[in-house]
């Protein structure tokens, strides 16, 4: 293999990469936007519009390990609601109820919203891991 | 790219600002002839508070700070700060009030006292002796607040462990539950003697029910009545969305005080008060559909405000150094909202009703503003202060305590 052919292979690879994540970056810009009217329609009320819930009530959404960590526990959290959980240090009264009525999109839309706004950055959810989790598997 | 240095270089200032804030004596706004200083500051979140007859105060803390969660504070130099802290009672809570010569303070499941020797202070700050125990805590509502009467019984708050008491809590389309099994033990007041040992709800009465949950409350001495605040239920739209849209689920139902004699009803969970149709409307958990009216044998209060501005404070105010026309009238602490949602979050004020004989003789206003710093509260965490608790000083002044950064104001009248 001449050195010519390693870069051709190279550059190749990294166009190739480089037009995957364009069209994963597209792809996640386009679910945060179906996301966001989830949100507001869904979530807002008690998770605030800046995503900085109620203190004491309510978590915030903000840069904690439940948004930002495994995405199988807060897939769960929207499937099976919570209650009574320590989030980084802080507890909140009000329990959350499921939201098992949205479908695997929805919950994937607004997770991948979540992860990526209130000056969050993390991978999206995709609506098959979604349907995943809500066959417990 | 230089506009976007010079705005990133303006929200660090705004940052930094925002970080040393410090509360300054003139930044709550009020009516003409009144003044607020900061008496204590930094104290951690502060829930009630109470002063005795010497002008000692203490605050009860949401949370223990350094395993304490009361705080005495003494302004021994009468400059109107406190310049001398001492702490105790290793439980967090609400209450707190003082009666006579005893203190008395809740936790989340129990009341407890204290002496107080001729100076103001706790004789047995280490061993109170426990009047009240086993009350209910599942988390949601369960602060216990307390005030005393004049024949030795105390009241205290049992909050509903649920919005709405549907069959699953806060569930878009989850019914009712017919009868409300949670009005049993809590979603009302309860009477114990105030200077019995280890009571349980057995030794208690159920002095009023259908209240969802009470933080303000006090006893009124004009007319020798308890009068409570009732933080209303939450989120009309967002679990009945074919009945309600977010404007009128902003707005309702009212936040509503009540005049409450042994045995009364205020209608909880069955019904809400709509402000607007002025009348007491049937929940859509129990077959509503915003216009049936409900709740026959229950009361109607004696004053309502705008949704969902959670009073969390409430005081006769019965001192001299006011002028005449806020003598034994109301003072409310409204913590402020965060179910508003799309409309601007309200309250974070305290408002004033006045009264005649032990009833409301006029409408109510805003007499202190300005807590959270910023008229335009979008969601409760932009708010730099919240205002929690009331007292009144052994000379007339009104204190305010804040529970988000732990804020002492005391106001008084200069006339100026």
């Amino acid at each position: 293999m001449t050195i010519y052919k390693t870069i051709t292979v190279a550059a190749a690879f990294c166009l190739v990469s480089l037009m995957l994540s364009g069209q994963n970056r597209t792809e996640l810009q386009a679910s945060v936007g179906r996301g966001k009217i989830v949100y507001e329609q869904t979530c807002l009320a008690c998770h605030q519009i800046d995503g900085s819930g109620v203190p004491n009530l309510t978590p915030p959404l903000i840069k904690t390990s439940f948004v930002l960590g495994d995405k199988g526990r807060l897939i769960d959290i929207v499937l099976k609601g919570l209650k009574g959980v320590e989030i980084d240090g802080e507890s909140f009264d009000n329990p959350m109820p499921s939201f098992a009525s949205l479908n695997d999109k929805q919950v994937a839309d607004v997770l991948t919203y979540i992860r990526n706004s209130f000056s969050n950055k993390a991978s999206g959810v995709r609506a098959e891991e979604v349907g995943r989790a809500r066959k417990g598997k | 790219m230089k506009k976007q240095w010079i705005i990133l270089l303006g929200l660090a200032t705004a940052v930094l600002l925002a970080f040393n804030y410090t509360p300054k004596e003139g930044d709550l706004k009020l009516p003409t002839g009144f003044k607020a200083k900061v008496f204590a500051e930094n104290l951690g979140g502060v829930r009630h508070l109470a002063i005795t007859p010497q002008g000692n105060v203490y605050v009860k803390l949401a949370k223990l700070n350094n395993g304490s969660g009361i705080v005495l504070l003494q302004d021994l130099n009468k400059d109107g700060k406190a310049e001398k802290r001492s702490s105790f009672g290793n439980y967090p809570g609400t209450g707190m009030f003082v009666k006579e010569n005893y203190l008395y303070a809740s936790s989340d499941e129990e009341i407890f006292r204290y002496e107080l020797d001729a100076h103001g202070i706790v004789t047995n700050a280490s061993q109170p002796q426990r009047i009240v125990t086993g009350l209910i805590n599942r988390k949601q509502h369960a602060s216990k607040s307390i005030v005393l009467d004049n024949g030795g019984n105390v009241y205290v708050n049992i909050g509903a462990y649920s919005n709405a008491c549907q069959e699953k809590d806060r569930t878009n389309g989850s019914k009712g539950m017919s009868p409300c099994p949670i009005l049993d033990s809590a979603a009302g007041i309860w009477q114990f003697n105030a200077s019995k040992l280890n009571q349980t709800y057995a030794d208690g009465k159920r002095y009023a029910t259908g209240l969802r949950n009470v933080v303000g409350l006090d006893w009124n001495k004009e007319n020798n009545q308890l009068f409570v605040m009732q933080h209303g239920r939450d989120q009309l739209f967002q679990l009945y969305p074919e009945l309600y849209d977010a404007k009128q689920s902003a707005e309702l139902p009212a936040e509503t005080m009540y005049a409450v004699k042994q045995g009364d009803d205020c209608g909880w969970p069955y019904v809400y008060y709509d402000p607007f149709q002025k009348k007491k409307i049937l929940a859509p958990e129990y077959g509503g559909d915003g216009k049936k009216e409900g709740g026959e044998k229950a009361i109607d209060p004696v004053v309502f405000f705008p949704g969902h501005m959670a009073p969390n404070g409430l005081l006769f105010y019965t001192g001299t150094i006011f002028p005449e026309r806020y003598r034994n009238g109301a003072f409310i602490a409204f913590h402020g909202s965060w179910n508003r949602a799309h409309e601007k979050q309200k309250g974070y004020f305290v408002a004033f009703v006045p009264f005649k004989n032990g009833r409301p003789s006029g409408g109510w206003e805003i007499f202190a503003d300005n807590f959270a710093g910023t008229d335009d509260i979008q969601s409760p965490a932009q708010a730099l202060h919240r205002p929690c608790g009331l007292a009144q000083g052994p000379d007339g002044a009104l204190y305010v305590s804040d529970d988000v950064k732990g804020t002492i104001y005391k106001i008084t009248y200069t006339g100026k």
